[in-house]
This record gives C-alpha cells, structure tokens and sequence, in this order.
C-alpha cells in the first residue's frame, strides 16, 4: 500500500491514459460495427466472409499487430494513435457478429408491420430495427469494452502509456505492487465500464427487463 | 518502402531460418510446442471441470463470472506478475499461459454438454446407457464440436500471450520481437511480426477445420436444414 500512496501521480497518469487510448477505440469500433453487421444481416450471402473474416482479425496477436500498423499508418511506433486502430480493430471483429445477431432477431413480421404504416426505409432502421436490436449489441459491447481494456495494456511493452505501464515498470524495478495495482485497476476499469455500460441501457432502452 | 524491403528481404534470408542463423523454425517449434503444452495441461483441468458443470446443469453463474473476468484480465499483467514472483524461465510464463487457456476450454466444455436436448439424454438412458456410456456415445460426439471450438480460441490465445512471455525470458518467437526492439533492427522487428501473424493464421485455420470434422455428420445435416430455414425469414 506504501507504494500506491507515494505514487499515486504515476497511477493516476497511467489510468488517464488507458482511459484515453480505450474509449475512443470502443467508440470507433461501435460505430464502424453497426453499418457492417447490418450490411452482414442484409447480404446473407455475405455474411459468411464477414464473419469468418472478423474472426481471423480477432486471432491476429496484438504486439505483432501493434508493430505493423506503424508501417501503415506512417505514425511513429510510440505513438498512441496505434493503439487505438488496433484496439478498433479487435473491437469490430467482436462486435460485428453481435450487431448481425441483433438485426437477425427481430422478426420479418415487425419489419413487415413497419413497412405497411407508411415508415421509410432509413426510418424504420433508426426507430424500428436499431432499437429492437440494441439488446443483443450492447451484450457485444460489454464484451469489446471488456477486452478492449485488457488489451490495452499491451503497448506499454512498446512504451506506449497506459495501465501496462505498471506491469513493465514494475517488472523491471522489482516492484511486486506496482503490477498489482495495475491488475487490479485494469479489472476494476474493465467493471466500471460494464457498470456504465448496463445502466446506459436501461437508460436508452426502459423497455427492456434486464435480467442482471 | 526501404524498410518493407529490407523485411522482405530478411523474410527471405536463409540465414533468418537455419540453424546456424536465427534458427526461426526451431523457434517457432518450439512456440507451438510451449502453446501445445499450456493448453493441454488447461484441458486437463477445464474439460473435466466443464463436463461437470454441464452435465448437472448447475453452476452457469460461475461460467458466466469467469469468462467475464478472464476477458478483462491482462495478459501482460499476468506474465510479469509471475515473473516477478517465480524469476525468469520458462516455468513462470508457462503457469500464466495455462491460467489464461483455462476459461475459454471450460466454457466451451460447458455450452457444448449443457446444449445438448434433454430428450436425446433421456432417450440414452432409457436404452440403459450407464454415465460412461452416456459420456463417450452422446457427451463426447455431440459436445466435441464446441470443446475443439474452446481448444482453437485458447490456443490462439496462449500463442498470442506466449510473444508477451519472451519479454520476462521465455523463449519462443517473441524472443525476436524483443530482441528488435532493443537492438532497433527494424526488418527483424516487422519480419517476426508479420511470420508470426501467418503463423498463428494459419493455425486457427486448421483449428476450424478440426472443428468442422468434428461435428457428426448427422448435426451436420440438421444444421444444414435449420440455417436454410431461418435465413429464408
């Protein structure tokens, strides 16, 4: 406990960033997931490559993924832009398969109902199909938040900074709490988020009875 | 474009892969087989555990807890943490990797033997099936699909984790990764990256393969006429 509270400047930096680095990465992948997850449930034909493809990006190891991008991206290795592409990545590949379950559930006589009182297509998918699949895509969500959080301790083994940064400075200098503290706060963000994430819902979707 | 050339280049470099060299096929070997030993210990304990669960149906709020913290914990947080606690070497990394295969194989034991109709259960036992009967006739074949599916995402996961295990002295090809970090030989750095990347491809790929021979011809045929079906919806 000692350590914590004589550093709790380097804690709280390092918690700033993850927070950083992750949560736009879930944003993006959020909002890249939905348009093809929905093209996925639209293009039944495609959605086996869809899927088989998303599934081979999420089995990509991410410190080789993280060493590439640079290449593409032109941005510098410690940068952190990387990570958040990364993190995306992964994102999408896990979420994409929930966002094609959730507009697969409703059913073709809802979306049939819709149609026949007068709702155009673009209507019917932000007031019909996008609400009546949100259940299922923030169960994925929950998921990638999860995951995303973990996986962002990965660049610090690169020098980006982030939670990890505890686990490779504590390494190094032989301090035993220091990869503590990061676990555990990794583990404790990983629940805030989902904590967030459950009350968002009930929020945005009071319809729904959730079931813890 | 001087650096993708100069990775090609090592990429192709014979020296990259004999033994008087890199030596990167004994290398890659050698992850596998560090992969291979981790998730076959893993199995061990998960798929016992898992048929357990399943079987009685109960314990699914234990599954669902532990799958949920397995997602948020960090890897990297777990391989420095017995690192540090056990020194360097391949035991410590090793417990990490095993630790980290253990969720995915249990859960997946436990979906595949808890999906399966109860009817079809009831029926084995009315033609007198003993458990051991019941385990190797309908458990086995009709779970084994699932549990090669929990077997692909543990091993993925553990090769993936097992680069992060070179940086607390485990071999392996992240060995070389690390190694091009502090020596900034950049065409090493990419060229282990990218064999890596096919490496750990090309192994989901056989896993899925694996995985639908695993599946009995008659399933198979079921799930044929259902997904017809559902997708004419």
């Amino acid at each position: 406990m000692n350590w914590v509270t004589n550093n709790l400047e380097t804690i709280l930096s390092a918690l700033g960033w993850h927070v950083a680095l992750s949560v736009p990465a879930i944003v993006a992948a959020l909002l890249c997931a939905i348009p093809l997850g929905w093209l996925a449930h639209r293009l039944p034909r495609y959605s086996g490559p869809i899927i088989t493809g998303s599934g081979l990006l999420f089995a990509i190891p991410s410190l080789p993924l993280l060493i590439l991008l640079p290449v593409i991206t032109g941005a510098g290795m410690r940068d952190g832009i990387n990570v958040v592409i990364a993190l995306t990545l992964y994102g999408i590949a896990l979420l994409v398969r929930s966002v094609a379950d959730g507009f697969n559930s409703i059913s073709s006589e809802t979306r049939l109902a819709a149609t026949a009182l007068g709702y155009s297509g673009g209507r019917r998918f932000l007031t019909v199909e996008l609400p009546l699949a949100a259940p299922i895509i923030l169960t994925g969500l929950r998921v990638v938040t999860a995951s995303t959080i973990a996986l962002c301790t990965v660049g610090a083994v690169l020098g980006i900074p982030s939670l990890g940064t505890l686990f490779t400075d504590g390494f190094q200098r032989q301090i035993l709490a220091e990869i503590i503290t990061g676990i555990v706060l990794t583990l404790g963000l990983a629940g805030l988020f989902d904590g967030l994430l459950v009350v968002l819902g009930k929020m945005l979707m009071p319809w729904q009875k959730q079931v813890a | 474009m001087n650096v993708i050339q100069e990775t090609i280049n090592w990429l192709v470099s014979p020296q990259t892969w004999s033994a008087d060299g890199h030596d990167m096929i004994a290398r890659s070997l050698e992850h596998l087989q560090y992969s291979a030993i981790a998730v076959a210990f893993a199995a061990v304990l998960a798929i016992p555990a898992g048929w357990f669960m399943g079987h009685t149906r109960r314990f699914s709020g234990v599954i669902v807890g532990i799958t949920g913290a397995a997602r948020a914990l960090p890897t990297l947080g777990l391989v420095t943490l017995f690192g540090l606690l056990l020194g360097i070497g391949l035991v410590p990394p090793m417990i990490a990797l095993v630790i980290l295969a253990i969720p995915s194989i249990l859960a997946s034991t436990y979906s595949g033997i808890s999906a399966i109709d109860t009817s079809v259960l009831d029926a084995a036992r009315a033609q007198g099936f003993t458990t051991r009967q019941l385990i190797a006739r309908v458990h086995l074949p009709l779970g084994l699909a699932m549990i090669v599916g929990g077997l692909r995402s543990a091993f993925i996961q553990v090769m993936s984790t097992a680069i992060l295990a070179a940086y607390v002295g485990a071999g392996g090809l992240g060995r070389f990764i690390f190694l091009g970090i502090n020596t900034q030989h950049t065409a090493m750095l990419l060229g282990a990256s990218v064999w890596i990347m096919v490496l750990v491809i090309v192994v989901d790929v056989l896993f899925g393969t694996i995985q639908r021979f695993a599946t009995p011809a008659g399933v198979r045929r079921l799930n044929a006429t259902t997904s017809a079906q559902s997708s004419a919806g």
